[in-house]
Parts: structure tokens; sequence; C-alpha cells
């Protein structure tokens, strides 16, 4: 009874409101599409804690009641259409189907691929990119109706380096993994290596064609013993064999990157800045912890709606060229009002560096300057992309 | 302690209540306790412990009690200032972050974060009067000086909803900037200081029409505009000055209060929440969350002239006579 006196209650303003506008406001309607296609990592041998099935998706869906909660004031009503499948194509139909039906605002959760397919097929609709951390998307592949909110391995490695920097510690060893994502996650390593002057002391590829009479954690300290380090960087996105690296290196030294000290977009243990309400909201709804698949899926709904609750429309064009300008600033519990890049769509945003039960640092570390926001000290910056999705190209 | 002294000054007949010096009272978040601080001595005289992830206080028109929001118990607590000790836990539904006492002493409008929920509760019979919806991460609360209108802002709504106190029902909706965080009412109830932590501004608001008045934004040289991220909002009696703590921009703007022209910026400590004045308006008390201390600001100098360690993650502050 309450609820149906309260949206009462605020129709009376709007029709007031409206009547003075002398045009009676339409309810507005916003459906976005969830897009999910999360390729299987193959068989793994740390497979002890399973990553949620659901990641992602169970952050739209907060995102889209928080929305509800501001639209039931502004007689906006949010509906996610959600779609997850165990392919590309079957995704792409999906997409096609939602898009007949006049969905034209859409998250993505899929590899780098998926997305450009989805991009060219769902030409007149904006995407959000919420599951690739492809570099490339960001940097001389730039998709021109594509935003992204999930940070770019480039990003995540930056923030990881800052810190290594002001730890000092100078000296790496890198391990990588065999898959094309760890070979992109060494690669962005390298490159925010080369930028904040951490020396890569040795480079060891992860092949476990090692004695199988022994396992992981006993092959570990052999394979580690190399030109000595600080640090040792492992790149394993799987979680394949990165979880038997800390405590068992050669030397006696941390371990960082996919495992160990961790850059990633959220984390359990973030909570200032308002973040714990978010975590609590989210445990309620989904029931366990949020990660950085949810949060990103999360605040692309929520750029959506702040975007519409401005604009008053739902048109994907208009969202974008605000989205791209410097006049939308996202809440995204962080500590920083967050935006997205114009040159490539990138959402800027601090990343914490976490281990499993605390959060060590957010990046970016003090010191780090920009000249015209610290936060672009993480990830492709300006001078260095060949895309300029504010021009249109 | 402060009972002796006071038994002993009502034995000798010779000190009156407002002959002790003022105190105030400091919320430490993740101390889960109160602190005391001598405002003669600026020094912490004691340290309560009260229910979890104490945030929000205020006190009772006679400063005899002290409500505290446990956000972390659930709960609202009443402290006894006499004795200092909680007398009551009041029903406050979930996660109480902050709240405002109607004037007539009785009603407490508490804002319950996780549950997007005004809850209005009966200070002497414990009734809960009202359970009202609002947007999501409802956050500041005041009641206007005529106990006419309860305003309270959602963090994720980003709204301020003006809930009539006869009725308790909502009946209007402001949307402000990005995470609306506190709200004040100016002496005369004439207007509504609104900040936006993420938005970086404050709005001020015309209460009759509760139209957007003006939008003051802040600027401080050598620090990134992304960190002033506005919070606590506190007005001189006098109606000279605004005063805006600045958050992680570890600021406090002074606000000529007529004009509405930002006069100048402290510096306070880190991540400053909120503030009090002394019962004189001499001085401004800040809460500082992330150096875990007070600053004094003197009020007719505008200059710092003291902090003060309290516990950790200090959040609210109030002073009694």
């Amino acid at each position: 009874m309450r609820a149906s006196t309260l949206i009462l209650l605020s129709c009376i303003g709007l029709c007031a409101a409206s009547a003075a506008a002398s045009e009676p406001a339409a309810e507005l309607q916003v459906r976005i599409g969830y897009l999910a296609y999360i390729p299987d990592p193959g068989p793994l041998l740390s497979n002890v804690i399973p990553e949620p099935l659901d990641a992602g998706r169970r952050g739209a869906e907060l995102a889209i009641n928080d929305s509800n909660s501001t639209g039931r004031f502004l007689k906006q009503q949010y509906q996610l259409d959600s779609a997850q499948h165990e392919d590309s194509d079957a995704l792409l139909a999906a997409a096609e189907a939602l898009h007949a039906e006049g969905v034209r605002l859409f998250v993505v959760n899929a590899p780098a691929d998926t997305l450009h397919a989805l991009s060219a097929r769902l030409g007149d609709s904006l995407l959000l990119n919420a599951g690739s951390a492809d570099d490339g998307l960001r940097q001389s592949r730039c998709l021109r109706n594509v935003l992204h909110t999930l940070p770019s391995r480039a990003m995540l490695a930056d923030a990881l380096v800052q810190f290594l920097a002001v730890r000092r510690w100078q000296r790496a060893l890198l391990v990588t993994g065999p898959t094309e994502g760890d070979l992109a996650y060494a690669a962005a390593l390298r490159r925010a290596a080369k930028r904040f002057g951490l020396r890569i002391v040795a480079e060891k590829a992860w092949t476990f064609d090692n004695d199988q009479r022994r396992s992981a954690q006993a092959d570990m300290p052999l394979f580690t013993q190399t030109a000595e380090y600080d640090v040792v960087l492992v790149a394993d996105e799987r979680g394949d064999f990165g979880e038997y690296m800390p405590y068992q290196t050669w030397y006696p030294r941390p371990v960082a990157g996919t495992q160990g000290l961790t850059p990633t977009g959220w984390h359990k243990t973030v909570e200032t800045y308002g973040a714990a309400q978010l975590q609590k909201r989210f445990e309620a709804h989904a029931g366990r912890w949020m990660n950085d698949r949810d949060f990103a899926a999360w605040i692309a709904v929520r750029s959506l709606a702040t975007a519409i609750t401005r604009l008053r429309s739902t048109d994907p064009m208009a969202i974008r060229t605000l989205a791209l300008s410097a006049d939308l600033p996202l809440d995204g519990f962080k500590g920083r009002k967050l935006s997205f890049r114009p040159w490539n769509g990138q959402l800027r945003q601090p990343i914490p560096l976490v281990q499993p039960r605390a959060l060590v640092s957010t990046s970016p570390q003090d010191g780090f300057l920009h000249p015209h926001n610290e936060m672009d000290s993480l990830g492709y910056d300006q001078a260095e992309v060949s895309c300029d999705l504010a021009r249109g190209t | 302690m402060r009972l002796s002294h006071l038994a002993c000054a009502i034995a000798l007949g010779l000190a009156s209540h407002t002959a002790l010096a003022a105190t105030a009272y400091v919320s430490n978040e993740k101390d889960d306790s109160i602190s005391v601080i001598d405002l003669d001595t600026l020094e912490v005289t004691a340290t309560l412990e009260v229910g979890m992830r104490p945030r929000g206080l205020l006190l009772s028109s006679d400063n005899k009690l002290l409500y505290i929001c446990a956000s972390d118990s659930d709960r609202v607590q009443m402290m006894d200032l006499a004795t200092r000790r909680i007398i009551k836990e009041l029903p406050s539904g979930a996660d109480p972050e902050q709240f405002a006492l109607h004037p007539n002493d009785r009603w407490l409008y508490i804002s319950n974060e996780d549950d997007a929920l005004v809850t209005v509760v009966d200070t002497q019979s414990d009734e809960v009067l009202a359970q009202i919806d609002v947007g999501v991460e409802p956050e500041g609360m005041a009641v206007s000086p005529d106990g006419k209108w309860a305003v309270n802002t959602s963090e994720t709504t980003n709204m301020l909803h003006w809930i009539d106190t006869t009725t308790q029902q909502l009946v209007d909706n402001t949307l402000v900037d990005q995470r609306p965080r506190h709200v004040e009412f100016d002496l005369d109830g004439k207007r509504l200081w609104a900040s936006a932590e993420i938005g970086g501004t404050v709005s001020i608001i015309d209460v009759a029409s509760r139209q957007i008045e003006k939008v003051l934004t802040f600027q401080i040289k050598g620090v990134h505009p992304d960190k002033v991220q506005p919070v606590g909002v506190k007005l001189s009696d006098d109606g000279r000055y605004a005063f805006v703590a600045l958050g992680p921009a570890n600021h406090v703007a002074v606000v000529d209060a007529k004009t509405y022209e930002v006069l100048d910026y402290l510096l306070v400590g880190r991540r400053v929440w909120h503030m009090a004045f002394t019962p004189d308006q001499k001085q401004l008390l800040t809460t500082n969350g992330v150096s875990g201390d007070v600053s004094v600001i003197d009020v007719d100098r505008l200059k710092v002239s003291k902090s003060i360690k309290v516990g950790r993650y200090p959040w609210g502050v109030v002073v009694t006579p």
C-alpha cells in the first residue's frame, strides 16, 4: 500500500510538472540487453574454487533494480533482457532477436572476437563492453559503437607496476601461461615494466611438461630458479597454475599478477567511498561476493541509466555523445568520479590491488602524475591511441 | 568523572552547569566508540564504547541525550550524557546512517541505507510511526526548523525526497547532482543546502518552491577536481558563513552564506566528513576520517588552529554546552 501511495504521489508531482510544460510526460520504457558468452576455459589444475557462472549478469540485474528506484520517481522503467549462450553464434542470434524487438542498448560480457561481431551486427546500437580486457579494442581497433567498463589489461598491469615501483621492487621474473589471454596479459606487464622502470630479469613460459610424478607445487621452486628477482609476475588468466606459485618460489619473494597480489576492477575487500553499501546490496541480491565482471556490468547499466536520466531519452547515439563528453560524472564507489575516455571509450577508474582477504593498495599511486587526470596514468593514454571515438574515427 | 564534577559543583553551589567546559562527542566508525573532547583543553578525556560502526550523532534539544546511529548493529542507541550509559536502543530499521530529530523532540527520522527506507520512530514510545520508501542508499536527513519537512537524500538515486511530517508521506522529489550526501536547513528554514559528493557541488534550494536556486562548485589550487567531494555542510547562526567539508580534497570551503561566493579553503585532516560548532560558534570542529583526527577551525580568523587525535575513522560530531 505504501508503495502504491508513493507512486501515486510521485505521479502527481510529475503530472503537475508536465502540465506546466504543456505536454504529457510519456513514460520512458528502457530495455537493456545483457549478452553473455563465456568460453569454457578447459581443464584447470587449480579448480577448487570455481568462478561463478552468472558473473556479470548479477551486477547488471542489481543496476537495473537501482535504476528503477530512481526511475519510479521519474516515470522511467528499466528492464533487463538477458541472453547467455554457450557459443558465440547462438549469442549473435539472440542479440539480433533482441534488436528486432527494438533493443538498442546492450551490455556485453564476451571475448573480443564476439564483441567485434556484435558491434558490426548491431551497428545502430550502443554496446558497453563488460567482458573483454583486450587492449587492441582500446588502442588501434576501437569499435565506433562500443564503450568499455571493464578495465583493460594495460590498466591492470600499469596499476600493479606502479605499486611495485612505490615499493621499489625493481626486478621481476615473468611467468606466462600458454593461452592467448596469458600472452596478452604478459605483453601488458612488459609494457608497464617499460613505462615505470621495472626490469624483467627472466621470462619463463609455463608448459607443465615437467616430470609428471611431481605436483605443480613441487615443481615451482625449481621452475622459478633464475637470476634473482624482487617479485614474480604471473600471467595465468584462467587460474591454471598461478595459484600454486605463492610460497613456492625459489627466492622468498612475493607473487603478483593474475594471482598473489592482483589488480582488478572490483573485489570484496573494496569498502570505502560507499562501496560497503554496494557490496551489501549485491550480496543480498546474488548470494555471493561481487567480482570485477559484476562490477563492470553494474557500472555499465548505471552509466546508461545516469545518461538516460540526464537526457530523458534512450537514443543510443545521444548517450554515446554524452558519455564521451566530459559531462557525465559517474558514481562507481571508487573514491573518484568516473568518466569515459573520449579517445577510446574506456571508463577511467581507480584499480584496487588485492590479496584474497585484504585490499593492499589502490592505483594510481600517489606521485604518478598526469597533465589532465591521474587515472589516465593507467592504460593507453590519448597519445598512444590511434583511434579517436569522440571525433568519430 | 563528569558526573562527580557535576555533583561537586551542585553540592558547593558555586558553579552552574554552563560553567563546565563545552564537550564534543565524535563517533569513530572503525573503533565502535565515541571520543569525548573537552573543549577548554581541546583534549580527549574519555572514549566510550558503543554499538558497531557508529556514524550519525545528534542531541536532544535539552542536550541531555545523545543519539547514535550504530550502523552495523542495525540500531539507534540513546545515551544519557550524565551517566554516559546507553539507556535505550531504538528500532531503527537496518543500517541507520544519518538521522534527524523533529523539533517536537520525539520523532526521529532515520535513513536506512540498505533498505531504501526512511524510518520514523517515536523516541518516547519506541514505536515505529512510519516507514517511507525513498531512493537507493538514503543518507542525509534533515528536518526543517518549523518541523514541516523532513528531507532525505538518496545517494544512488540522486534525489532529495521531501516528506510531509504531518502525514509522513513523500510528496516531492528534487533531482540534484551525483550522490547527494547531506542536507542542512538554514536557521529560518527558507533554504536548504544539499551537498553532492560525486557531482562535486552544493545545491541551495528554495524551500517554498523546492527548486534549486544556486549550485556551488569548488576549485582548490593543487587539488584535482575529482577529489573535491562535498559532504558535511554547516551554517553559522549569524547567517554569515557556510562551511562545506570537501572529503578527500582535505579542505573545508568557506562560503559567504548571503552572496554564495566561496571565500576560502582551509586545509584540514584527510577525508573530512562532518562538522560541529562550539556553543559560542567561535570554533568549528571537523572529523577527518582517514587521518583519524579532529581539526579545530577558528571561525573569526578562518584558520585551522589545532588537530586532535581521536579513534579510527571519526565520522560524526556534536557539541554540548
